[in-house]
């Protein structure tokens, strides 16, 4: 409030104490819509606080009435558990998921730049239909193809096997078509450059295209790692070993009524969040940025 | 053909171009092949086998002479089916109450944080949270450490300001409506995020018109902003009822891990259309009965779609 003085204080009497009050209103609201805010915000991040304490509680206060907000009695005893469950070992399906989820994200920013940069900037026959089957797929739900595709992969006897997860999904009709939205803005007189300087078709897409489209494939590696990290439907279809399991398999085991171990849920979901919880941490304007890039047009 | 180097053509000519030409059909036909076998295999045979297996008495894992078509049969099967019913009014049910509280709330949230000053970024970030992380994870968490009747954080609330105690998850009457407030929770920081930038895009002179002419807010809010944010609105609410129209992970793992019989339980008020699908085909294995499920899931959401493209179908000059 000092400077506001301050700089009113050359103002006449009525005059000044008009837009001190107006000041005090605008600072009296904002604080105001702060603590509503900080209160929504609080709802927001508690629960991953909650998972995070309750991973280091013993299971007697895990069900303490009422709550503690902080580890009494630390103990690292959940951790350990969640390595050695009935139901299998989270450090597995840890190693799982990330094996999975970095082959198709690899594999998706790969395919989804190439047949972007194709429908981007080359002519070819039949350019317009094909590109319109493609965006069309995004239009037709899971719940139709699901089933079909299930038929398919017990048919090819892929069940129990990651060529199930990895394969029915090499391309994507939204990675197509966020790449190829991109990839237009990249001006033609780079690649015509190139290409006079006797760079094969490969070498553009290398050296032109994919450093070119950096902000764009940022998104996408954002939007498929994390769709996958939490992919459970497909996966739930197709395994059925515990030993292949992925994470979203591996919590769904957790089940029952009044005799499940706070401790080692929280443990185990939190281990599940942590990788995504971290990258978004450091890289949380990408994330929002990605949205903005992908949700509208 | 090719769009770039064409103006090599009247400098060059000749063989030269007809090599730059080769290469690049080449370079296309490699991308595109592969990549229209692929849609075929998983995509296009998927679609009409969809179809197809909807009009058959189709089961896993059984000879194909076995599959024999009985025409319409399994949509006939599906309108007396109880459990069916059930699950498409829960379904409708789920996106009718979830998307209100969410547009309301998500919209009061941008405006907010859009008047929060230093903090906007902040506030942002940290709204946009759960968004980002595992819906399996946080629903877990959410059914075993906050709905729990006896020791959860919820009643435990409830209890200190001396609220009744209540069931969550546990009773018929409460459940889907827990699974929705999750849900609010888990998505809100993705609509407050294309909200604000909707509400980004309108030109401040609006603002400043309003101000001269000495409109109150509540006046600049529902003559300015609201009519103005209408494409950003159309796209929230379609967007959000066909997500909710398919969901699935929440669902299955809140009840599951609350104790209920089966998924959508207690007693079948939460199951879904997917939901109850996944069972008829993966649990009982009747994969044609499930196929027609969700044709008519499919048909539902076209209708949506096609509303969308109608109620977008204006200028939106400003």
């Amino acid at each position: 409030m000092a400077t506001t003085s301050n700089s009113t204080s050359r103002l006449q009497g009525q005059e000044r104490s008009a837009l001190d009050w107006r000041w005090k209103r605008m600072d009296f609201e904002r604080l105001l819509l702060w603590i509503v805010l900080g209160i929504g915000a609080i709802a927001m991040v508690g629960p991953f606080y909650w998972m995070m304490i309750s991973s280091f509680k013993t299971q007697r206060e895990g069900v303490a009435i009422p709550p503690t907000w902080f580890p009494q009695e630390f103990t690292l005893k959940n951790w350990q558990d969640i390595g050695n469950l009935p139901t299998g070992s989270m450090t597995v399906f840890f190693r799982n998921s990330a094996f999975v989820v970095i082959v198709i994200t690899v594999i998706t920013l790969l395919t989804s730049s190439l047949a972007g940069y194709v429908f981007a900037k080359f002519e070819f026959r039949f350019k317009n239909v094909i590109f319109w089957l493609v965006i069309s797929m995004l239009v037709v739900p899971f719940s139709v193809t699901l089933i079909p595709l299930f038929n398919i992969i017990a048919d090819w006897g892929w069940r129990n096997n990651y060529l199930a997860l990895i394969v029915p999904i090499l391309f994507s009709p939204f990675g197509i078509f966020l790449m190829r939205q991109q990839i237009a803005n990249i001006p033609n007189e780079l690649i015509d450059a190139a290409r006079i300087d006797g760079a094969s078709e490969l070498a553009i897409y290398l050296r032109v295209i994919l450093p070119l489209s950096g902000a764009a494939l940022a998104a996408l590696a954002i939007f498929t790692f994390t769709f996958q990290w939490d992919n459970f439907l497909w996966p739930l279809v197709v395994l059925d070993d515990p030993n292949l399991y992925t994470l979203p398999l591996g919590l769904a085991q957790f089940r029952g009524r009044g005799t499940i171990d706070i401790g080692l849920v929280s443990a185990a979901s939190f281990l599940a969040v942590l990788p995504v919880l971290l990258v978004y941490i450091v890289a949380q304007r990408r994330f929002i940025e990605g949205i903005t890039l992908t949700g509208m047009k | 053909m090719a769009a770039i180097g064409q103006g090599d053509r009247t400098r060059r000519g000749g063989e030269k171009w007809n090599t730059y030409q080769r290469n690049q059909q080449i370079f296309v036909w490699s991308v595109i092949l592969p990549m229209l076998l692929f849609f075929a295999i998983f995509y296009v045979y998927p679609i009409i086998e969809g179809f197809a297996g909807s009009t058959t008495n189709w089961q896993a894992f059984q000879d194909s002479e076995a599959r024999q078509f009985i025409g319409f049969d399994n949509y006939v099967r599906l309108f007396r089916d109880q459990v069916f019913l059930a699950s498409l009014v829960n379904t409708f049910k789920y996106a009718l109450i979830y998307m209100p509280i969410a547009i309301v709330l998500s919209l009061a949230c941008a405006l907010a944080i859009n008047a929060a000053g230093i903090l906007t970024g902040m506030f942002r970030t940290v709204y946009f949270l759960p968004v980002v992380t595992s819906v399996i994870a946080t629903a877990l968490i959410w059914s075993v450490g906050f709905y729990q009747p006896r020791y959860g954080l919820f009643n435990q609330v409830l209890a200190m300001v001396g609220l009744p105690q209540q069931p969550f998850l546990r009773s018929p009457e409460t459940a889907l409506f827990s699974v929705i407030i999750y849900a609010v929770w888990k998505n809100m920081g993705y609509d407050i995020v294309i909200f604000m930038a909707g509400l980004s895009a309108i030109p401040r002179t609006f603002y400043e018109a309003a101000r001269v002419d000495g409109a109150s807010r509540l006046q600049t809010f529902w003559k300015i902003t609201l009519p103005l944010l209408r494409p950003t609105m159309v796209f929230v609410i379609i967007t959000g009822i066909i997500n909710s129209l398919q969901v699935y992970g929440p669902i299955y793992i809140m009840t599951v891990a609350s104790g209920a019989d089966k998924p959508g339980g207690p007693l079948n008020s939460t199951v879904v259309v997917s939901v109850y699908q996944w069972q008829v085909a993966f649990g009982e294995l009747q994969l044609g009965y499930g196929a027609a499920m969700g044709i008519v899931l499919f048909l539902i959401i076209l209708v949506i779609t096609l509303m969308q493209s109608r109620l977008l179908r204006r200028n939106w000059d400003y």
